[in-house]
């Protein structure tokens, strides 16, 4: 073997587990930046009050459940950045309605649904579901992606809920102390669609380029 | 930390004693306690929305939200004379009928203490006033202890003012006069100061009507909400009077009046406004439509809203 050989291959397990952290800090800042926009977004249709934050939270973490879920089963067979980039895709993709047709869908639930509560929790869950379900995938992927042997799994998959999580916490602090003050709602979701897209093209491109690797066997 | 585990009794009182936080205790203590022990807090709860306290102080009864930059009353009634309208707000909110002086359906949002709905309801004992207020427990409160009682005319619906606005729109409700009071003064419910709340507004305005908002006249926000107000209704009267915070828009869908027009519905009223309190004669002066703001800030909408940070810019 080269030298230059084994570099690329110790360097290359550095390189797969960095992009899969930053795609995963990634998608805990948008996960939460769109949940605090959705209290934006549905206020002129159903107030601000605490409810309407109860429909918001509750539907989010529905949906983050219903992704953990199905991130985990697909995580079982063939685990690869290919398909952890389609998933950002697929996001990217399902949060287009709520830019373009966010109000007659909530137009549509405000005729329909007197009760606020339930107008809230309707409308949250036509607009947020799909796309956080989906992101709610990424998480349990990422760590069948990183993880090499049983022992360290704990260790992995911690790191990954650190990683995510300080995305989301930083997600929420940009969105509400400087995102809302320089741009539109609008302007900022479909920014997140651009984002996603990158990140899954970083991640197809990853899978393709990057010499073979093989996430850890079942041990 | 230290006296914990040194519970020597003389070595934690000398701690105490010595100590520069006993002594900015205790200056605060004096601070507090004077003042405090004027007024009687005649009822305290905690809502869903905030901390409501009802407190008597020198003769007033006043209705108090408790907010993290300190007390701020939300509305007070004089005990000898309930009419009378106290706070400067409240009376400059009266000027409205110097517009449109013969509204028969009206539409409040806020309730607070219920003063406005109580005066306008005996200067008009026909019209119907539908009140939206947001918390149950201020409606519950204004009846216990501000005399507010609601009538077939006089009807109180707790709702979010947005909601109740955009489906009162549907259902085609239309009104003569609008007040908006729905500013507490800290936390700015940011879904009722945009172009399309306003424009929804609007279309519930008769061909006479007239839209009163008791607004906000510091900090960078005065630009952002004039503009706003400008973009939907056109030119304003921007009423403001010195010596007090508050600036109140009035919008009208009529042209608007000429100070003549204003100062002689002001000697009409002039009688009927004495017994509130409200020297009407002197409003019209104050009642501007000069653009005194920075008409190059951006409108608010319900895509660009940063209300409550432009707001906290003032402190």
């Amino acid at each position: 073997m080269t030298n230059s050989g084994s570099e690329i291959l110790a360097k290359q397990p550095l390189v797969f587990s960095s992009l899969v952290l930053s795609l995963a800090f990634t998608s805990g800042f948008i996960i939460m930046s769109i949940e605090l926009l959705g209290g934006r977004i549905l206020a002129p249709y159903f107030g601000s009050s605490i409810y309407v934050w109860g429909s918001i939270i509750t539907i989010f973490m529905l949906s983050l459940a219903v992704g953990y879920l199905i991130g985990g089963r697909l995580s079982l067979s063939n685990p690869n950045l290919g398909r952890y980039g389609s998933f950002y895709a697929t996001a990217a993709l399902a949060l287009l309605p709520l830019i373009l047709f966010g109000e007659s869908i909530m137009d549509a639930v405000f005729v329909r649904i007197e009760d606020p509560r339930y107008g809230s929790l309707v409308a949250s869950s036509l607009l947020f579901f799909v796309p956080t379900a989906i992101l709610g995938l990424i998480a349990p992927y990422s760590v069948r992606l990183l993880v090499e042997n049983a022992r360290e799994s704990g260790k992995i998959a911690g790191g990954l809920y650190f990683v995510s999580t300080l995305g989301s916490a930083i997600g929420t602090l940009a969105t509400s102390f400087y995102l809302i003050l320089w741009f539109e709602v609008n302007q900022i979701l479909l920014t997140m669609v651009v984002v996603l897209f990158i990140c899954a093209i970083s991640a197809i491109a990853a899978n393709r380029y990057l010499p073979d690797f093989e996430p850890g066997s079942d041990t | 930390m230290i006296a914990l585990i040194d519970y020597r009794p003389g070595r934690l009182r000398s701690l105490i004693f010595k100590s520069p936080y006993f002594a900015i205790f205790v200056s605060i203590v004096c601070i507090l306690v004077p003042t405090s022990a004027f007024s009687k807090e005649i009822h305290k709860e905690k809502s869903l929305y905030r901390n409501i306290i009802v407190k008597e102080q020198s003769g007033r009864r006043c209705l108090v939200f408790t907010l993290k930059r300190g007390d701020r009353n939300q509305t007070c009634m004089d005990l000898e004379n309930p009419r009378k309208l106290v706070f400067p707000y409240v009376r400059m909110t009266m000027g409205g009928l110097l517009v449109n002086s013969k509204p028969d359906r009206m539409l409040i949002i806020g309730l607070g203490g219920g003063s406005i709905p109580l005066t306008l309801g005996e200067l008009f004992p026909n019209a119907h006033i539908d009140i939206v207020e947001i918390d149950e427990a201020v409606i519950r409160v204004a009846r216990k202890y501000f005399n507010f009682v609601e009538t077939s005319r006089v009807q109180v619906h707790v709702a979010d003012a947005r909601v109740y606005i955009k489906r009162a729109g549907l259902q085609q409700k239309h009104y003569d006069l609008i007040i908006l009071d729905a500013f507490t003064g800290d936390y700015i419910p940011e879904h009722l100061m945009t172009t399309e709340f306003l424009q929804e507004t609007k279309q519930l305005l008769t061909r006479e009507g007239l839209l009163v908002a008791n607004t906000f006249s510091t900090s960078e926000l005065y630009d952002h909400e004039s503009v706003t107000y400008q973009e939907v209704f056109g030119d304003f009267l921007n009423f403001r009077m010195p010596s007090t915070g508050n600036r109140v828009i009035l919008a009208s869908m009529q042209p608007l009046p000429s100070l003549f027009a204003l100062r002689s519905k002001a000697k009409r009223f002039s009688a009927a406004m004495d017994n509130y309190g409200v020297d009407i004669e002197s409003f019209p002066k104050y009642m501007s439509r000069k653009i005194d703001w920075d008409a190059s800030k951006r409108a608010l909408t319900d895509q660009y809203n940063p209300a409550n940070l432009l707001q906290g810019d003032s402190y």
